[in-house]
């Protein structure tokens, strides 16, 4: 038994047939190729499968395909402009806010939220603001360092990151 | 060389992919008529097989293949580093089979395996398995394990011993221990961790029916290893008949080194398949109970000195707990990387070591970041500040006084790192500990740690401080050091590099290292841009394919870039001296004249006659005009075996504090002063220590994993085991000393390791001097705030 799903990601409309039981991530990453959103865990304590639903980010093993159905996804896919990468992706780069790269992802999509509701965060309230994704690699310190120079950057060109409530 | 590369900043070329989502994971890897299998495993710790009926599940929809133990004829998995190796210890050994035929020794041991055509159908499959199960017994202790009446895992291996190990010299340690002043002795335990890279392990086997090969794509460390291991030992075929590919890894901290049963039964199942691939993704539950663990030793130790602070002995007796059956490297963590390095940065000059290896019914143990050697430093760490403590000396005072001098080194350890096949001592071969200690010390404010403990006291907080003043071997190893102390792989550690400059210029390095987050494709790349003369985009870094990569050991044990990296170094020497050679015979010069300035090779005395390394490589490549004897083409191969291992060390020191309420721990402050040589990208090392102080801080305050008395394991999943987040963490503070190593060409020493070495004893230590107003000498870790809680309440929690 399936159901049909409509589901705009990335700003690409998609219809697709999917098991009731099925998880919006393998949606994302079976059914529509998306695999840069990751599976870290089975009890949503990692947050390697967060994306932006309707302009929040969620973690999308939590959330069931048919559950978003009619809604809009973003995914790190569709996270850099044209050209070019989003200021959060750079100022990772910029400050080595990355070892392996496969909680990366999903940092960015929760951190692009997070600075969305907080343009000019304390590094506590980063730290606070990324606690639900897990990092094995980085101590996190770079990746808060990261996310103080993205939200630097985006207040001097007062534009909101890319995805976050949009 | 051109310093603007080397020693520089760099951003890394890896981070493109994997800030877009464009990274390639094991799981991302999708084959035309894949099919996806789930394994069956044991729900007890300690049970035998009775029967077990698939036929259900093979009726089930989707489902094209059903396994158990007893359709596979391969070997049980390979033992590569039984403890003492040829020193003439016994080994008991038990190995995995790739799925267990008789009976299980741990919850997560493999039964029976379906492939299906999608990875719901092979889950669902499961449940129609019927197991009809015999509960054994069940021991989970290792020290319990061996004491008369346990229940026995293994016919070969009575009261549970998988070997009884030992080093250093037992008469000479315990006459100072019987001589001395002072004998301070103490149970530690260094609890058992669960690795946790975020990305799961997982395979993809193919058979090709035409060839009879196979080729996998597993997300590990050690790509060529694993192809050698498979087919020489579990499988019995040529290894040329296998080709292994690591795509991105992402993480593996010592838990992707090793030879898995699910590898080998993705290849089974494939070429049953008639070469349909089989992809098998663990679940995060899966990882927890069946890759390997870390740690878990039980340790008494006994250390001796004068009252003025001079150690004179270290005796130790150590019970590792090493799981059902063996991992593959198993044995090696508890013998040669812990018990030959125990003293550590101390000149101490009596040190013995015994070392039980155990059975137990729970997942195998083997190498976790640090692997043997944050065991060993948490040891004497721990060591040291109890001794202080009972002679009333400053904790800083009594590393000053035993310190090795500077002037010591090369230092033969008395703990025994061995001799060579060619009788050649392996030596500590330098350091300089003090500056790094008092660097760290001023840093931190030492002598402002009194008015910080009474301002805390007015906040309802006990303040305390802790010093790990490490070292760790690393880069390893010498291949004749290996051969001749028998402990090692049963194999070489040397690394490879292959080096081609193509016509264009454009120039390819392929190495036998395998990355996992490190950002080997960029140090490596500023390597031969320096070697070489050249812009880094114009060097591409490729590894971890058996087909294309010349041999190589992999990533672990600190060594790629002291090992690998010199490897990398004498490829490129290899290619500039064929390209001078052949410059002088463009430029009708004598060789001797040709001098190389960054890609130019210059004629002596006439800097306008030169040629460019693309101009020579073009000439090279066509090879229309050869001297006499040259090969066409600029493509080098270079081996490199280290003399020596490398020797970082450093002090890091934590400042933690305790609610008085709560018993709550929290970081406060961390610094880190290390000395790992000379860095390549500090941006990149400072990475690596941010990433190892943050897991050895885990250890310490949070990360245990816990089995019941029945072998279930209790912390098995990530909302039951504490995996360190962001908000529990202070800003670390990194400081350096540089003291080049002397082994290789770089003064390199290798850092992955480090932090993770440090840190545990420096936060332990730590918690102990913030709970010495309550006369508390020692607790065991991780310092959860209801353990502390009761210990400052309650005499008895302590020990």
């Amino acid at each position: 038994m399936t159901e049909q799903v409509r589901l705009t990601v990335n700003g690409v409309p998609h219809e697709i047939s999917v098991e009731p039981r099925q998880l919006l991530v393998h949606a994302l990453r079976e059914d529509l190729n998306l695999t840069g959103t990751h599976v870290g865990c089975d009890t949503s304590q990692c947050g390697a499968c967060t994306v932006h639903l309707d302009g929040a980010a969620v973690k999308s093993c939590t959330v069931l395909a048919v559950q978003a159905d009619g809604g809009s996804v973003r995914t790190i896919e569709g996270m850099a402009p044209e050209s070019g990468l989003d200021a959060l992706q750079n100022a990772f780069w910029q400050k080595h806010g990355l070892q392996c790269g496969f909680c990366t992802p999903g940092m960015i999509m929760v951190a692009s939220d997070l600075l969305a509701r907080n343009p000019d965060p304390t590094d506590d309230e980063i730290r606070h603001g990324i606690e639900g994704n897990l990092c094995r690699c980085t101590g996190y310190q770079n990746i808060v360092a990261a996310i103080r120079e993205a939200a630097s950057t985006l207040r001097a060109g007062a534009a909101a990151p890319v995805g976050a409530h949009d | 060389m051109t310093s603007d590369v080397m020693g520089a900043s760099i951003k890394r070329v890896e981070d493109p992919r994997f800030i877009t989502g464009k990274g390639r994971y094991l799981d991302d890897i999708k084959l035309a008529g894949m099919t996806y299998m789930s394994i069956l495993r044991s729900p007890y710790a300690h049970a035998n097989i009775r029967s077990i009926d698939t036929s259900k599940a093979g009726a089930m929809p989707g489902v094209v293949l059903v396994l158990t133990g007893a359709d596979i004829p391969y070997n049980p998995l390979p033992m590569a580093w039984p403890a003492g190796g040829s020193s003439g210890v016994v080994n008991n050994i038990n190995m995995p089979r790739v799925l267990a035929t008789e009976g299980v020794k741990w919850t997560g041991e493999g039964v029976a395996a379906v492939i299906a055509e999608t990875a719901a159908q092979a889950v669902d499959a499961l449940d129609a398995i019927v197991v009809d199960w015999e509960p054994l017994p069940v021991v989970v202790d290792a020290e319990k394990a061996t004491q008369a009446g346990a229940p026995q895992l293994h016919e070969n291996a009575p009261n549970n011993v998988v070997f009884n190990w030992t080093v250093g010299d037992k008469a000479g340690t315990d006459a100072a221990v019987d001589a001395a002043e002072v004998v301070v002795r103490q149970r530690v335990v260094n609890q058992r961790l669960i690795p946790n890279p975020m990305e799961v392990r997982g395979d993809i086997g193919v058979f090709n029916p035409g060839t009879d090969e196979y080729t996998i794509w597993m997300s590990s460390q050690t790509p060529h290893i694993q192809r050698l291991l498979l087919a020489a030992f579990v499988m019995g075929i040529p290894e040329t008949k296998i080709r292994c590919i690591s795509p991105d890894v992402g993480g593996a901290f010592g838990s992707k080194i090793f030879c898995y049963a699910d590898m080998a039964l993705c290849l089974f199942a494939s070429k049953a398949l008639n070469g349909r691939p089989v992809k098998w993704v663990e679940t995060r539950r899966e990882n927890y109970q069946s890759t390997i663990h870390g740690r878990d030793h039980i340790t008494y130790l006994e250390i001796a000195g004068t009252r003025q602070g001079e150690i004179t002995g270290l005796r130790v007796k150590t019970f590792a707990n090493l799981g059902g059956r063996l991992s593959t490297i198993g044995p090696g963590i508890p013998t040669t990387l812990y018990g030959r390095v125990l003293s550590g940065c101390y000149k101490i000059p009596n040190v013995y070591c015994e070392v039980t290896g155990v059975y137990t019914n729970t997942t195998f143990v083997d190498a976790y970041r640090g692997a043997g050697r944050p065991e060993a430093a948490y040891v004497i760490e721990r060591a040291m500040d109890l001794f202080a403590d009972e002679i009333g000396l400053d904790p800083a005072e009594i590393r000053r006084r035993n310190f090795i001098a500077p002037d010591a080194f090369p230092y033969d350890n008395p703990s025994g790192l061995g001799t060579a096949v060619n009788g050649e001592k392996i030596y500590i071969d330098s350091g300089n500990y003090e500056p790094a200690m008092d660097l760290a010390l001023k840093t931190v404010g030492y002598a402002s740690l009194d008015k910080a403990k009474t301002d805390a006291r007015a906040r309802g907080k006990y303040l305390g401080l802790g010093l790990s003043t490490y070292i760790e071997v690393c880069g390893v190893a010498p291949s004749k050091w290996i051969g001749a102390v028998g402990e090692g792989w049963g194999a070489a550690m040397w690394e490879s590099a292959n080096l081609k400059v193509h016509l264009t210029g454009k120039v390819v390095l392929t190495m036998g290292t395998q990355p996992q987050g490190q950002g080997h494709e960029t140090t490596y790349s500023q390597i031969i841009a320096s070697e070489l003369g050249l812009p880094m985009e114009d060097v591409i870094v490729q590894h971890s394919d058996t087909q294309g990569t010349p041999f190589g050991y992999g990533s672990y044990g600190s060594r790629t870039s002291s090992v690998g990296g010199t490897a990398a170094v004498k490829a490129a020497g290899k290619v500039r001296e064929k390209a001078r050679q052949y410059a002088a015979h463009m430029l009708e010069a004598s060789v001797d004249d040709i001098e190389v300035v960054g890609a130019e090779y210059r004629v002596k005395g006439s800097p306008e006659k030169k040629k460019t390394l693309q101009e020579i490589a073009f000439a090279l490549d066509l090879g229309f005009s050869l001297p006499a004897g040259m090969e066409p083409y600029l493509d080098e191969t270079a081996y490199y075996d280290t003399p020596n291992c490398t020797w970082p060390f450093g002090t890091h020191i934590a400042i933690v504090e305790i609610d008085e309420e709560t018993g709550k721990v929290d970081l406060v402050r961390y610094v880190a002063v290390d000395d790992v040589g000379k860095k390549i990208n500090p941006m990149i090392v400072d990475g690596q220590l941010h990433g190892g102080i943050a897991q050895g801080v885990g250890q310490a305050l949070w990360e245990g994993a816990v089995y019941s008395d029945e072998g279930q394991l209790l912390s098995g999943s990530m909302l039951d085991y504490a995996l360190p987040r962001a908000s529990w963490f202070p800003n670390f503070e990194l400081g350096e000393t540089v003291t080049p190593s002397p082994v290789n060409p770089l003064g390199v020493k290798g850092v992955g390791e480090a932090g993770a070495i440090a840190s545990t004893a420096a936060v332990a230590n730590a918690v102990m001097d913030a709970l010495s107003p309550f006369g508390i000498r020692h607790l065991d870790m991780p310092y959860t705030a209801p353990k502390v809680w009761r210990a400052m309440h309650d005499k008895e929690a302590r020990s």
